[in-house]
């Protein structure tokens, strides 16, 4: 007796809504996308139950990590035709007597992520072609007396930028004193409004707890 | 089902070539969406950091002719950092009379909880919290309809006109972290402190911090 022949089909998937779907989160993500940047330290921020985002312009962010350096950023502005950037690095070059090239500018200005090089070492540090070269001399910007770049920095910026805001972005476990002397250098420039950049945490809290 | 009735068809003499719809094979596709999908999910950075506003007293260049602001002494909280996590606090002010002869009011310790440091700072403002609680329970509930910026510009203004909450007092003993900093102005505002700020700590709030920590006695400090 002949054996019923099954056809031997493999079972096909039908993989189209799986695809539409994919089609719409992979391009949900990438209109959404905002690179996440490369910060030169690791730094955990603290969490706070604020609800306002960083703003996107004019504000320059002094990022502490937890050994104590020192790292700075600044936007280009709200219109990239303002060119903060360069210009704040040619106004320091000027202060610590360094002329920067327009290739050195350009590329100070492509430069994403905070920046913590003491400013004689600037020229070869933008020399640098990739983050392994660029790396070792991120080494945090020299905040003592005696030679207080931070300082600096903050005075060439709101030189620049006058509307420029300050904003501090500290590891949870940043001793509390290398904090201190941000803020100091800040409030010598008259700067006494500061954002504490943290994560979004949510509080607890009902009348009946307060009424008690 | 419909694969016999073909074959029965195809009993019947006629050949019909099998118009099947053109396959694709997706699964390369779906291989590569599934990559870029893992990478924007990895590179992106969804929730945008938040900031917590913070004014800081201004320097007094010379503070000899400044006058310090008449405060009921009663009303003043006075909150200090300590090392390891450890956070203390204290009523009132200590006279110069007592720090010159060694005498230090001693620390009362608290913790970051809920039933730590935000007890306290609740109890002291009671009438302050329960009036942002409910003006902001009315706002929820539809009672009082407002944008977004003025809910925050009442709660100021309630802040303002308050005059029973605590003066607070932060101080930050030099072993403490920029985490504890950022818990206590957060907690400031979980409590809907109206006056608070941050000061410089002075050297007899250090010694009392120290003895409250155990590192130097009343004894050793003359």
């Amino acid at each position: 007796m002949p054996k019923i022949k099954l056809p031997t089909k493999s079972p096909r998937i039908d993989m189209t809504p799986m695809v539409d779907t994919f089609a719409v989160i992979l391009t949900f993500l990438m209109l959404t996308a905002t690179m996440r940047q490369d910060e030169p330290a690791n730094v955990d921020t603290p969490f706070s139950i604020s609800e306002k985002p960083v703003p996107d312009f004019n504000t320059m962010t002094f990022l502490i990590a937890a050994d104590g350096k020192v790292f700075m950023n600044m936007d280009n502005g709200p219109d990239t035709l303002l060119k903060f950037r360069p210009r704040i690095l040619e106004e320091m070059g000027k202060r610590y007597g360094l002329e920067f090239t327009e290739t050195e500018k350009r590329e100070f200005e492509k430069f994403p992520s905070s920046m913590g090089v003491p400013i004689m070492q600037m020229k070869e540090f933008l020399a640098g072609r990739n983050a392994a070269e660029r790396d070792p001399f991120q080494l945090g910007i020299p905040t003592d007396s005696l030679d207080n770049q931070l300082a600096m920095w903050i005075l060439c910026a709101r030189q620049v930028n006058p509307n420029i805001q300050a904003g501090i972005k500290g590891d949870a476990g940043t001793p509390f004193p290398a904090v201190k002397k941000v803020l100091d250098n800040l409030q010598e420039k008259k700067i006494n409004r500061f954002m504490l950049v943290t994560s979004l945490e949510a509080a607890e809290i009902n009348l009946e707890e307060i009424q008690q | 089902m419909a694969e016999i009735i073909q074959e029965e068809k195809g009993k019947g003499g006629k050949k019909k070539a099998k118009k099947h719809p053109p396959h694709i094979d997706m699964t390369p596709m779906v291989d590569l969406m599934c990559l870029l999908i893992t990478f924007f999910m990895l590179t992106t950075a969804f929730s945008k950091a938040k900031v917590m506003d913070i004014v800081l007293p201004e320097k007094i260049e010379n503070p000899d002719q400044q006058n310090s602001p008449a405060v009921a002494k009663s009303r003043n909280v006075n909150i200090i950092l300590g090392p390891d996590n450890r956070i203390f606090w204290y009523p009132g002010a200590v006279e110069p009379a007592d720090y010159n002869n060694n005498i230090f009011p001693p620390l009362v310790e608290l913790d970051y909880s809920a039933t730590g440091i935000r007890k306290l700072l609740l109890e002291k403002n009671t009438t302050l919290a329960r009036k942002i609680a409910e003006f902001n329970d009315k706002v929820i509930r539809g009672e009082i309809v407002l944008s977004q910026d003025s809910v925050a510009g009442s709660i100021k203004k309630l802040k303002n006109d308050d005059d029973t909450g605590p003066f607070v007092q932060i101080k930050a003993y030099k072993e403490a972290t920029y985490g504890n900093f950022v818990d206590i102005l957060d907690e400031m505002n979980i409590c809907g402190i109206g006056r608070y700020m941050f000061v410089d700590i002075a050297w007899y709030e250090e010694k009392m911090v120290e003895i409250a920590t155990g590192k130097t006695t009343v004894a050793s400090a003359n």
